[in-house]
């Protein structure tokens, strides 16, 4: 099933619905590298919330998703992330030490909305 | 063993099902939400490994009973090319594929019982067990 994603103002918000097959992931990878280029998005929240297992597979794709939107100029956060499946992960040995995270989609927007505003010099007063 | 469940494992729909019916079948032992999401990871990984080095093979899932405890019982069997280096198989951060090298290894983590039986050129066999958590009432 294909991960839907919805564009709002400068970000992208991918909300995954049900467990991920490989290839949903793969196909997400790649709709949301296309579209950050399309929208000219700033950033990215993938949610995670209705995933019942993030194992190394889906882990690895995430990552990759930020790594390459940064590539492209866009920040990518994941919310979302269960107590359990963060336990999990944990005892996998997963990490994702380089990757933003916040605990929901609010969060996570905010989240952006700050890394937008820091970009954003122009507004900014006083300074050297 | 009467009620064994066999999922072919031929591509990455069958690694959700088997890991969902893993789940349903642990649920049904009283595993707590944890131990479930645990289960399901594991098979993930192992089912993927499969797909991955394999290409086609089968997950097995019972209910094992041990001294009054009881478990769910996952075999993961390919007729792949098998692993010439176990140990190295099972290292963290040890990958022949493009995975992160955290199959096995992280596989064995989440689980309770954990047996690997391998032979290059006739394949692969994960045995993983979790066992439910003690009925308060025995």
């Amino acid at each position: 099933m294909a991960v839907p994603i919805l564009k709002q103002g400068p970000f992208l918000i991918a909300s995954i619905q049900a467990a991920l097959t490989d290839t949903d992931v793969i196909r997400l990878q790649d709709d949301v590298i296309e579209q950050v280029g399309r929208f000219r998005s700033r950033g990215i929240v993938v949610d995670v919330t209705a995933l019942d297992v993030m194992d190394s597979f889906v882990s690895r794709s995430l990552r990759g998703i930020a790594h390459m939107t940064r590539l492209r100029g866009a920040l990518t956060v994941i919310v979302g992330i269960q107590p359990e499946v963060a336990f999990a992960m944990v005892q996998l040995g997963l990490n994702f030490e380089d990757v933003h995270t916040a605990l929901d989609l609010e969060e996570g927007l905010a989240f952006l909305q700050g890394f937008g505003a820091g970009m954003g010099a122009e507004g900014e007063s006083g300074g050297g | 063993m009467a009620d064994e469940r066999i999922i072919p494992i031929r591509n990455d729909d069958d690694v959700v099902l088997a890991r969902s019916e893993a789940r349903d079948l642990a649920k049904s032992l009283g595993f707590p939400s944890t131990d479930l999401t645990l289960l399901a990871t594991a098979i993930s990984e192992i089912a993927r490994n499969i797909t991955t080095y394999a290409g086609t093979g089968e997950v097995s899932l019972s209910v094992e009973r041990r001294a009054g405890r009881a478990g769910v019982l996952v075999v993961a069997r390919d007729r792949g090319p098998g692993i010439a280096d176990v140990e190295l198989a099972l290292r963290d951060g040890y990958t022949s594929g493009h995975g992160l090298g955290l199959g096995l290894p992280g596989a064995r983590r989440l689980v309770d019982e954990f047996e690997l039986d391998t032979e290059p050129g006739r394949g692969t066999t994960v045995t993983l067990l979790k066992w439910a958590p003690k009925d308060p009432s025995t």
